[in-house]
């Protein structure tokens, strides 16, 4: 759908948030024949969709225009395998050592700093942004990844791009925009105990289904957001792109500030300050109109799993496989609707990813795995979202705790969400995973992919079998 | 990029809901540092089996398909990855143009940018579509109209400026260079906003 021409939204009446850093980043307006040139504050750079983008501007005699507003990093192919990682990387694909080594030259020349496969501070980029408090509020960031939402958590208007508009960005920091619609998307009461922002958002897509918020930009509202930590609205933002949505977004709060302060790339002193009640007109006004608006209560909301190939298709943990599901989806899985989900038999487990591979993901994971094993016959890959989010988490012992359990703590990276990297599963194995996407082939070719939260998956390990992480919960409070 | 006016070809037809651009193209051929020569792995996991035969059942590989260049796909086609791998893959192969009730926002826009001519149409235009597989079909971007099996006509929706782009073979990049001097202006008067 093309949207309308700017016709200028008045000035005077209530705005939205994205209407707001919208506007501010206006360079040329949008007319009926031409978008708008929107100006890019930060520009997130990865391995795999940037080699062609740099290639362009070479072969046209361009520079890079603003290399400080660039951040880099590898994470789609870099090997996690803990003891022989450096062997690993040795090891790796031509192809992919390649393309390392071509991120690396294209930085170097263009003087972008690039976390790379030797920085303590590299990860996944969309982990890495918000850690290194590149990722600030009211800013527009993009990034040649469609998980590039995730940093709509802390207010800014962050969407994922083509390697062509990397190009774009790379040569005139700037891209050609049509204004998107927005969508309301408020989440009502409070998430029950064991019930997580995956959940919420997994339900969400359920609901309006992996197409349904396109061409728009959904604003995550409600008290249950409210009460989210920054991770979880990164997770809700994260998934924003499976509904099809160009970003997701959370108005920032203190709780975007506190986690902010002190970052490395986060503004310090007064200019942190100067920020700040900045950051503070970010919000939605009362009465501001968006083109949609959706409400769900969250109170009553039970931990979702998916048992198809898009991340529509989701049910409750404890419900089952719908009667009128796709046939294709069901045979890829091997399922048959009206299945119950609880009990199936599970291979592999995967805690990591975009999604859900930051600290707190790991403690809920954690929480669960203390002081029990990982099923025979499972396998479990802890695979945490950044460097410094590892070391973090070593420092609080959750290693230990994987390790204890029987599960693989691995070097940071995007591994088997995407399994470009070495990480996958065999044909016919079914993995319960914390990331995205549940496509065919996804976790490696035949592989069976079911979307849940931390707690589930880690619940599903410890059962074999897909389980409920409630029980486990309640077991472990009677306990203490 | 060369200019595209009129398309003729006859259809090839993907019906199937949410096509992402995993199935397109899988993330394991991602490690090219080039835009060629995808192809060979488009749609690759539906096109052949694990010892690499081609699945006969799979509509890219039935004789009908041959030197069809218009592949028309179930709604919401492209969702999922940016990966602008997908349209590079379509377009290697000799896809020229994609035609759906929805197009994914991301998958469109790359494949636009590539001269990928992808348009929206309504369901009773798809459904004519869909219900003669093989018929001839001219998508002209001039009129912005698809000629349907049936001789009809019927609209189609299409970004203004990306089809002034496909339409003069201009590239959007030249645009946006073109822009420079408001870009430095924007630059000068807004503050580095931490």
């Amino acid at each position: 759908m093309t949207a309308a021409p700017d016709t200028g939204i008045d000035a005077e009446g209530p705005r939205t948030l994205f209407d707001r850093i919208w506007e501010r980043h206006v360079v040329v307006p949008e007319t009926a024949d031409t978008p708008a040139v929107l100006y890019v504050d930060l520009h997130l750079v990865h391995e795999v969709t940037s080699p062609q983008a740099f290639d362009v501007l070479r072969e046209r005699g361009l520079q890079v225009r603003r290399p400080e507003r660039c951040l880099a990093t590898v994470d789609h192919s870099v090997p996690t395998s803990p003891a022989s990682w450096r062997m690993r990387l040795a090891d790796m694909d031509v192809a992919a050592r390649n393309q390392i080594r071509k991120l690396d030259m294209n930085c170097g020349r263009a003087g972008i700093r690039l976390l790379g496969v030797n920085s303590s501070r590299r990860g996944i980029v969309h982990v890495i942004g918000p850690e290194q408090g590149a990722t600030l509020p009211g800013m527009t960031v993009v990034c040649g990844d469609s998980h590039t939402t995730t940093h709509g958590a802390f207010g800014a208007l962050a969407f994922g791009i083509g390697t062509t508009e990397v190009g774009h960005v790379l040569a005139t920091q700037c891209l050609l925009q049509r204004r998107p619609r927005t969508l309301a998307v408020e989440l009502r009461g409070q998430l029950p105990e064991g019930v997580t922002a995956k959940d919420a958002v997994l339900a969400l897509i359920g609901h309006i289904g992996v197409g349904g918020g396109t061409g728009h930009v959904i604003e995550f509202r409600g008290d249950a957001v409210r009460a989210m930590s920054m991770d979880a609205r990164m997770t809700l933002c994260n998934m924003a792109i499976e509904a099809g949505a160009r970003a997701g977004m959370v108005a920032p709060d203190d709780a975007t500030f506190e986690y902010l302060a002190g970052r490395p790339l986060a503004p310090e002193g007064q200019a942190w300050e100067r920020a700040v009640s900045q950051w503070r007109t970010l919000a939605s006004d009362p009465g501001a109109r968006f083109d949609g608006e959706i409400s769900i209560d969250v109170s009553d909301l039970a931990p979702q799993v998916t048992w198809g190939t898009d991340p529509g298709m989701v049910a409750p943990v404890t419900g089952r496989i719908p009667a009128a599901a796709s046939t294709r989806a069901l045979e890829y899985m091997g399922f048959a609707a009206g299945e119950p989900l609880e009990g199936k038999p599970v291979q592999m487990v995967f805690v990591g990813s975009c999604t859900n591979s930051r600290l707190s993901d790991l403690r809920q994971a954690a929480a669960v795995l203390t002081g029990r094993r990982v099923a025979r016959g499972v396998r479990m890959l802890v695979v945490p979202g950044s460097q410094e989010t590892k070391r973090r988490a070593e420092a609080e012992g959750l290693d230990r705790v994987f390790i204890e359990a029987g599960a693989e703590w691995h070097e940071s990276g995007c591994s088997l969400c995407i399994a470009m990297n070495g990480d996958r599963a065999a044909p016919g194995q079914t993995v319960v995973s914390t990331s995205n996407r549940n496509f065919e082939g996804r976790q490696g070719t035949g592989a069976r992919t079911l979307l849940a939260s931390p707690l589930t998956a880690a619940a599903s390990a410890v059962a074999g079998m897909v389980a409920d992480p409630r029980p486990f919960l309640d077991e472990r409070r009677r306990i203490a | 990029m060369e200019a595209i006016k009129v398309i003729r070809s006859r259809t090839v037809i993907l019906p199937d809901t949410n096509v992402d651009t995993d199935q397109i193209i899988p993330a394991r051929f991602l490690t090219t540092t080039s835009r060629h020569g995808l192809g060979a792995h488009l749609f690759t996991d539906r096109r052949f089996d694990a010892e690499g035969r081609p699945r006969p059942e799979f509509v890219l590989n039935t004789p009908e398909a041959a030197d069809c260049r218009v592949l028309v796909a179930g709604h919401n086609f492209g969702c999922g990855s940016s990966r602008e791998h997908a349209p590079w893959a379509l377009m290697d192969y000799g896809i020229e143009a994609v035609i759906s009730t929805g197009i994914a926002d991301i998958f469109r826009t790359n494949a636009l940018r590539n001269g990928l001519v992808a348009v929206v149409v309504d369901e009773a235009a798809h459904r004519s579509l869909t219900d003669a597989p093989g018929a001839e079909v001219a998508i002209d971007l001039h009129s912005c109209t698809v000629t349907l099996p049936d001789g009809a006509t019927t609209e189609f929706e299409i970004e203004p400026f990306a089809r002034y782009c496909l339409l003069e073979g201009m590239d959007p990049l030249g645009y946006l260079l073109s822009k420079d001097a408001e870009i430095r202006r924007y630059e000068e008067e807004t503050a580095w906003t931490p």
